[in-house]
């Protein structure tokens, strides 16, 4: 049987698009463009340096705490390096990288649109990370706040009075951007589709976006009343939060947790939807499922709203409270285990190709199952009181944060690189970026699971000597993880420069923005984008005879049915 | 085939079985049980640590099995197999996991209700200040003029935070109250009913007692591990932790919330002991604190809290002069227990 091998010849995009692509002049990536597809870019490329800022200091926690003793840095020090570097991680990487850089880029080509619904504001939004995070970071100078990443008072408004001052404004500003970026992308998704485009003709990350936006619009606001009550609280002299003055430290919580809990739907969400657009390119099947899928995006959505008091469970949380906020937070794992096992089942008999973006896709998918079932542990009370607060903790997180949303933006960035640029990455590099994050990774987070059960709690720079051997472990495990950093980044700056020029479709995939030119035309499309197939028909028509799909309904926006491929 | 398949996954399935329960008894993840409570925590933990290893597995195994058997073959390009959804298949796990975090969460329930976690007594300040009565809880923070009356708690609570009686031994009083008053960068234990004040929390083993808790600064968090036991101590709210320490021993008490620069040094010791050398030291203890702080230095145990902090209160940017207001407070009640 004839094969057609060559990407480039049996691209369907080709025939919709000119061959032209828009290759931008690097100038314009310093500029206030309004194009989304500069912007996604400008968020990549920004929030990624920011990402090495961030693992910066974590690299100094974690050298900090290769030895029981604090000898590293200072005390203080180290409370301002832990606290910038989750600060950094979550609002200047995981968010802005996962809404703002691959929500920009994608959505419009996704749903066939020019642009997003409004150009300028998204621009508006963009420009105000890189200030922010400068003067985040900038509080180094002046004595970083040392009270987490989840500031709570009376200990922030005691603190480091400028660096804590200067950590909210920087918050705020950062949090204005997402909201601002959130109502962009509902706007876009709800009314610049393409014609003949339902919702449930949409590709799954547009449907994780709509479940993203809704929570960034409806939590945002509650943390930055959160933050403004505390900078009274700090600079004012007022006692919303001081119980000195009649306050209620207990109330900031709540309001913090109201905003930050949902926060983790609002990194991970995107990355759901990624790999579910990821998954079935390379494995070439269809997604398993898609309806549960779309609908669990929007049912996290929801019940991520109403579980925020499990990070208070010893805290300010009477006994039946804790009970509701319990049960409310373990019904999260239906939806979530709907998305994993549809995706196990898209892999599944699949005809998968093993490059680094398949293999950041399955390896988020196993990390994340680890930081999921250490989450349904945590949900549950009697343990939470047990590990609360401890590096049991701080490795749950790290298996969602890192095994879940880096794995899974990493796998955005290798499988979305030859649309972005026009250049194919290098699968050697990307390979060796993939062994070295997953040994770094599991060596520096698996330990701390052990570390927090037997008695060590996080946000320390001493701790007892009897955890110096699996501490030395993990921070071998992160200096790997740093490591692992250079060849993505060499390979990133070297395919963009001389990579192999890609196709408008190098993987072959069925979603609107690979039926463009690589990459795409100022206005995305040239002529008017026509929906060929449904997003994840594979496997259907005839792709030997070139015809992507079933040929009697050629030209017609049609999503299933057909013959297989004989 | 269709047989081998099928015989390939009972065994698959037996053997992912009998992994996860042999990995849920034997990880010895967790420290010593040296409470009442612990070891229901640890079977609970033991049974979620069963349920993850299973599922770990199959997720693992399934991706393991389809990198390999799926892999694309060279020269292979047509696609995989059209498949969409399956109604039943996805039916079948959206309700497993559902019946599973419905079995978590009844177990958890009941092991939080049998450690009292739901204490009805506790939630209410009429029944809150009954039950104490007898044993006056003065919070460090709250000094009290009379000390022959024995001030309610915190007014106005209306909910008690923290783990409360068992239903076992609810609208009992706890056999020891001590008060723990949580500061920058120490902690403080006080028994109310002998006035005796510690830097070291001694407890008799076997018998139910009662941390009534309290900070002074910010929030900290008073965590025991091998009691598997942990709560906060939050400005101007009082919060309790009840339970039985079972095992004699010592074991560490660590603060679990940061609270400042000298958070990771922020620990002590707390001591379990039968019922007889608890009440040796309790003597020892009124004794010492009646002959005046400076006396007795015998064992690092026996030293007043006073002494206790001095050496770490310079490092810590304590001044003395906190250190001795926080000691008349806790001379409000003089009765042995
Ligand atoms: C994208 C990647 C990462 C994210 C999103 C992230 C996020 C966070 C967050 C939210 C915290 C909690 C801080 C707190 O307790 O307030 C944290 C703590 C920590 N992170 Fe990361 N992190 C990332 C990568 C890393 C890496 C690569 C390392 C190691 C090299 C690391 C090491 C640590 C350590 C040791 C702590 C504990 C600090 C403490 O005691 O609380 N993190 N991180
Ligand atoms: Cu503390
Ligand atoms: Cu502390």
């Amino acid at each position: 049987m004839a094969q057609v091998t060559e990407p480039e010849t049996d691209n369907l995009g080709e025939t919709l698009a000119v061959e032209a692509g828009g290759h931008t002049p690097w100038r314009e990536y310093f500029s206030f463009s309004t194009d989304h597809k500069v912007i996604g870019i400008q968020y990549l490329v920004c929030t990624f340096i920011f990402y090495l800022i961030g693992g910066a200091l974590a690299t100094a926690v974690r050298t900090e705490l290769a030895t029981p003793d604090s000898d590293f840095v200072s005390r203080e020090l180290y409370n301002g390096l832990f606290t910038i570097h989750a600060t950094v991680m979550i609002f200047l990487w995981i968010v802005p990288a996962g809404t703002g850089a691959f929500g920009n880029y994608l959505i419009p080509l996704m749903i066939g649109a020019r642009d997003m619904a409004f150009p300028r504001l998204n621009a508006i939004a963009f420009w105000l990370i890189p200030p922010g995070g400068i003067l985040l970071l900038s509080s180094f100078f002046v004595g970083a706040a040392g009270a987490g990443w989840t500031s709570y008072p009376p200990l922030s408004t005691t603190g480091e009075k400028a660096g804590e001052f200067i950590w909210i404004l920087s918050v705020l500003i950062l949090g204005t951007s997402s909201i601002l970026g959130g109502i962009n992308f509902l706007t876009t998704i709800l009314k610049m589709r393409m014609p003949g485009m339902g919702l449930n003709d949409m590709p799954l990350f547009c449907w994780a976006m709509l479940a993203a936006s809704a929570l960034i619009l409806i939590s945002t606001p509650v943390l930055a009343g959160a933050l403004i009550l505390l900078a009274f609280d700090l600079i004012a002299g007022t006692a919303f939060f001081n119980p000195m003055g009649g306050g209620d430290p207990v109330v900031y919580q709540h309001m913090f947790w109201f905003y930050s809990h949902p926060a983790v739907y609002i990194m991970i969400l995107p990355i759901f939807g990624m790999i579910s657009d990821i998954l079935p390119v390379h494995a070439r099947k269809p997604i398993f499922g898609y309806q549960a899928i779309a609908y669990s995006s929007m049912a996290i959505s929801f019940l991520g709203l109403i579980v925020w008091a499990h990070h208070m469970f010893t805290s300010g949380t009477p006994g039946w409270l804790r009970m509701f906020f319990m049960v409310a937070t373990m019904i999260i794992a239906v939806p979530t285990g709907i998305k994993v096992f549809s995706w196990l089942a898209t892999v599944w008999g699949g005809k998968i190709r093993l490059n680094s973006a398949m293999l950041f896709g399955l390896g988020f998918v196993s990390m994340f199952v680890i930081g999921g079932l250490s989450g349904i542990m945590i949900a549950s009370v009697p343990f939470d009181i047990h590990v609360h607060d401890t590096y049991f903790i701080v490795a749950h997180l790290h298996y969602v944060l890192f095994g879940g949303s880096v794995f899974g933006l990493y796998a955005g960035i290798y499988h979305w690189f030859p649309k972005m640029t026009g250049r194919m990455m290098n699968e050697f590099l990307g390979k060796l970026h993939f062994v070295l994050t997953f040994i770094g990774f599991n060596l520096c987070f698996l330990p701390m699971h052990y570390l927090g059960l037997q008695g060590m709690p996080r946000r320390v720079a001493e701790y007892d000597p009897k955890f110096a051997t699996v501490n030395l472990i993990c921070t071998v495990g992160s200096y790997i993880l740093a490591v692992s950093t250079f060849p993505l980044i060499i390979n990133a700056v070297w395919s963009w420069i001389g990579g192999a020029k890609a196709s408008g479709n190098p993987w072959d995939a069925l979603t609107m923005e690979w039926q463009t030119a690589s990459p795409p035309p100022v206005e995305n499309f040239i002529g008017e984008p026509v929906r060929l197939t449904g997003p994840y028909d594979y496997g259907m028509g005839d792709r030997n005879s070139g015809i992507p799909m079933p040929e009697s309904q050629a030209n017609t926006p049609m999503l299933s049915g057909g013959p297989t491929v004989s | 085939m269709k047989v081998p398949s099928a015989i390939w996954t009972m065994i698959a399935g037996i053997t992912i079985t009998l992994v996860s329960l042999w990995v849920g008894q034997n990880h010895s993840l967790m420290p010593v049980a040296a409470s009442e409570e612990a070891p229901r925590i640890d079977a609970l933990f033991n049974t979620m640590m069963t349920i993850s290893t299973g599922l770990f597995l199959i997720v693992q195994g399934i991706i393991v099995i389809s990198i390999f058997k799926f892999r694309k073959r060279a020269n292979d390009n047509t696609d995989g197999p059209p498949i969409h959804g399956n109604v039943p298949l996805e039916i079948l796990w959206t309700a497993i996991p559902a019946v599973i975090i419905m079995g978590i969460g009844v177990y958890s329930f009941e092991i939080y209700n049998s450690m009292g976690g739901l204490d009805p007594m506790a939630s209410h300040e009429s029944h809150v200040a009954h039950k104490h009565q007898a044993g006056a809880a003065i919070a460090a923070s709250l000094p009290s003029d009379e000390p022959g009356m024995a001030p309610s708690k915190a007014p106005g609570k209306l909910v008690a935070l923290g783990v409360g009686a068992s239903p076992r031994t609810q609208g009992q009083d706890p056999f020891v109250s001590v008060n723990v008053l949580g500061l920058q960068f120490a902690w403080i234990f006080t028994y109310p009913n002998s006035g005796v004040t510690s830097g070291e929390l001694h407890l008799p083993a076997g018998k139910e007692v009662e941390l009534t808790i309290s900070a002074s600064d910010v929030i900290h968090s008073l965590w025991i591990p091998e009691f598997r036991l942990k709560q906060d101590a939050i400005p101007g709210r009082e919060s309790e932790l009840r339970f039985v320490p079972q095992v004699v021993g010592e074991y560490s008490v660590v603060c679990a919330e940061l609270c400042g620069s000298y958070h990771g040094g922020m620990k002590t010791r707390v001591i379990v002991q039968t019922e007889e050398d608890f009440q040796a030291w309790l003597q020892s203890q009124i004794v010492a604190q009646s002959e005046g702080l400076e006396t007795v230095a015998l064992n690092p145990a026996d030293l007043s809290e006073t002494d206790y902090l001095q050496p770490l209160a310079a490092e810590m940017g304590i001044d003395g002069e906190s250190l001795k207001q926080l000691h008349a407070e806790h001379h409000l009640g003089d009765r042995s227990i």
